[in-house]
């Protein structure tokens, strides 16, 4: 990328040489008018055309954001912002000695052991679509589909999945009646401390595992065919196959997929929030950051606890671009 | 003579048991699927049972056992009283809106940013590539604040300019569509006397077109998707998109899971179309999306 960002320099450098040397000897003094027509003129006027409104948007809505955000850090404020005052570290303090925020981050490990399980999971389905398989297809769609569907109806699903039946209202939903097919008594899946939060984390993985699964039949079908007929020649089984050829050739994707489920594991919202609102001892670092800002308007803290999630992205990314550096 | 036969045999004895393990392993990897597969579909056949049913047979039936007539009425009751027609309606302007919008800037900023080798152009690409680094949720604990500020508040208008400005992942799709789009095109419209703006909209903008393509895959599953930007800027009774119309299901339907089911399976056939009629670059958009970010 770099390489063809200097190529590029060079081209557009040599045209304007090819461009001055032309024009300089019929007008020596240009005027404003014609130098903003000439190309580097050009280059300003359209470079300021081009990037006014995205400048602005990014302004607005990222740049003064995120500097709101450190300077909120420090200070105890509400929505509007009428009254604040500054608290120094106070609100750092507390996300890291308060247990109500402390649990969010054990729900986490939750999701982030969940996410290997996807990874491990997406790898094998992967592996097996990639062989000599019929309607491979239709199997690869239906696996993928979860990933295209709303994240409020998926949640929907699932709130109706696990639940438990109250002989009134609501019947057992679709997994008690599934094990009550094979005599098993229902459980109260999501009513359960001990169980929600591996509920939820089913739920995700199951709303998540498709797009694992497409990213990792791209690698491996970029594995070339050649190697496979050596293997085949030499009778590799198809667990020695996955061994000692798919798996090195596309260490590097499931290297940088695992770093990237530490990102996913801190920043989880949407399932936890519509399942079961948080409640239960199922809250996330994320929940917890909007409930404080919008619910209890504490923004603030609230911008404290963002700085945290941005701190933590950002020694993640670190980790990767140290570990995985691009090869282009 | 004897002894080559009986290797004879007993390679073939290998073979056989060779091909036996074969087809187990065949087998084994058809059932492997079928039961992923299986995993899948449950808890949607349940939706789209119950969707058919009555409220008398939802509270007495199991939930794998067929309605005894088919009913209709929960349908019409999601789409109209529910107001998931609202929603899907919403949901097409923001959807319409914020394309458009993205393309045009978007692929103007990759332009620049991208052909452009200036000290501006690089800070700008600096801030870019921090920027995507932010978490987009949490973000909104300051970003509502300039939100009702300029007072684009509980209207449609909010997410519009939010799917607009902050969406850095196209920029770097174009970025590195364009990284592979040769110069000389450029030059030589140049040499002709083509001015900057005439090479985007002339040479630029219609080579982009794959790339616009990705885009817009991306762009549909995560707009139509998007349920907190909705949920957070968009209190307002008609200003529900598809997710939130589905979410506020859960206080006045809360009992009555049969008109949920239908809420359900009407917000999942626009993307189910989407789906069957791209199914093959959805997959390899999603996947050159997934590269840069």
């Amino acid at each position: 990328m770099r390489g063809a960002r200097a190529s590029l320099a060079g081209g557009w450098n040599y045209e304007r040489n090819v461009f001055m040397a032309a024009t300089s000897t019929s007008a020596k003094k240009r005027s404003l008018g014609q130098w903003l027509r000439g190309y580097t003129g050009q280059k300003y006027t359209t470079t300021l055309l081009f990037l006014l409104i995205p400048v602005v948007l990014l302004v607005l809505f990222t740049v003064i954001p995120a500097i709101n955000m450190g300077i909120y850090s420090f200070q105890k404020r509400d929505q509007l912002g009428v009254s604040w005052e500054w608290v120094g570290f106070d609100n750092y303090v507390r996300i890291f000695t308060d247990t109500a925020y402390l649990q969010t981050f054990a729900n986490s490990i939750y999701y982030l052991i969940g996410s290997f399980v996807q990874q491990a999971v997406a790898l094998l389905i992967a592996s097996v679509l990639c062989s000599k398989i019929k309607f491979a297809g239709f199997f690869k769609g239906v696996l993928f589909f979860p990933y295209m569907m709303n994240g409020v109806a998926v949640s929907l699903i699932f709130r109706r999945f696990f639940q438990k039946g109250d002989g009134i209202t609501n019947t057992e939903g679709t997994l008690n009646s599934i094990l009550m097919l094979f005599g098993a008594d229902p459980v109260r899946w999501l009513g359960e401390p001990s169980l929600v939060n591996f509920c939820l984390v089913f739920a995700s993985i199951w709303r998540y595992v498709g797009f694992d699964i497409i990213m990792y039949i791209s690698a491996i079908q970029s594995i070339s065919p050649d190697i496979y007929e050596a293997a085949d020649l030499d009778g590799a089984n198809a667990w020695q196959r996955f061994w000692y050829i798919v798996f090195p050739s596309i260490r590097p994707i499931v290297g940088l997929q695992l770093i990237l489920a530490i990102k996913g594991a801190v920043s989880v919202f949407e399932i936890p929030y519509i399942i079961t609102e948080g409640k239960n001892g199922t809250s996330t670092f994320v929940i917890k950051t909007i409930e404080t800002a919008f619910k209890y308007q504490k923004v603030g803290l609230a911008a404290a606890m963002a700085i945290v999630l941005l701190a933590i992205i950002l020694i993640v990314t670190g980790i990767q671009k140290a570990f995985f550096r691009e090869d282009k | 003579m004897s002894s080559t036969t009986n290797k004879k045999k007993t390679v073939s004895a290998e073979n056989r048991m060779y091909r036996l393990s074969r087809a187990f392993y065949q087998v084994l990897k058809y059932v492997f699927l079928a039961l992923c597969c299986l995993v899948v579909i449950i808890p949607l056949i349940v939706v789209l049972i119950g969707a058919f049913k009555t409220h008398e047979e939802y509270i007495s039936t199991g939930v794998f056992e067929l309605p005894a007539v088919p009913q209709f009425e929960n349908f019409k009751i999601a789409f109209v009283n529910g107001k998931v027609m609202q929603g899907l309606l919403n949901t097409l302007i923001i959807l319409a809106v914020s394309c458009f919008g993205t393309i045009i800037t978007g692929t103007m900023t990759a332009f620049v940013l991208q052909r452009f080798n200036m000290l501006f152009t690089r800070a700008v690409k600096a801030v870019f590539l921090v920027a995507a680094l932010l978490p987009n949720i949490s973000m909104q604990v300051t970003v509502f604040q300039i939100v009702s500020k300029l007072g684009l508040y509980n209207s449609l208008a909010a997410p519009c300019v939010l799917y607009i400005g902050t969406d850095i992942i196209s920029i770097y799709i174009f970025i590195q569509f364009l990284n592979n789009i040769s110069t000389s095109l450029d030059e030589s419209a140049i040499l002709d006397g083509a001015s900057y703006p005439r090479v985007y909209f002339s040479i630029i903008l219609p080579m982009l077109r794959p790339a616009i393509a990705t885009v817009l895959v991306i762009k549909f599953v995560s707009i139509y998707n998007d349920f907190y930007t909705a949920n957070l800027y968009m209190p307002g009774d008609n200003l529900s998109v598809v997710s939130t119309a589905l979410y506020r299901f859960i206080g006045p339907y809360g009992a009555k899971w049969e008109v949920i089911f239908a809420g359900i399976i009407i917000c999942i056939i626009p993307t189910l179309v989407v789906f069957l009629c791209l199914q093959k670059s959805i997959y390899s958009n999603l996947v050159t999306g997934s590269v840069k970010e």
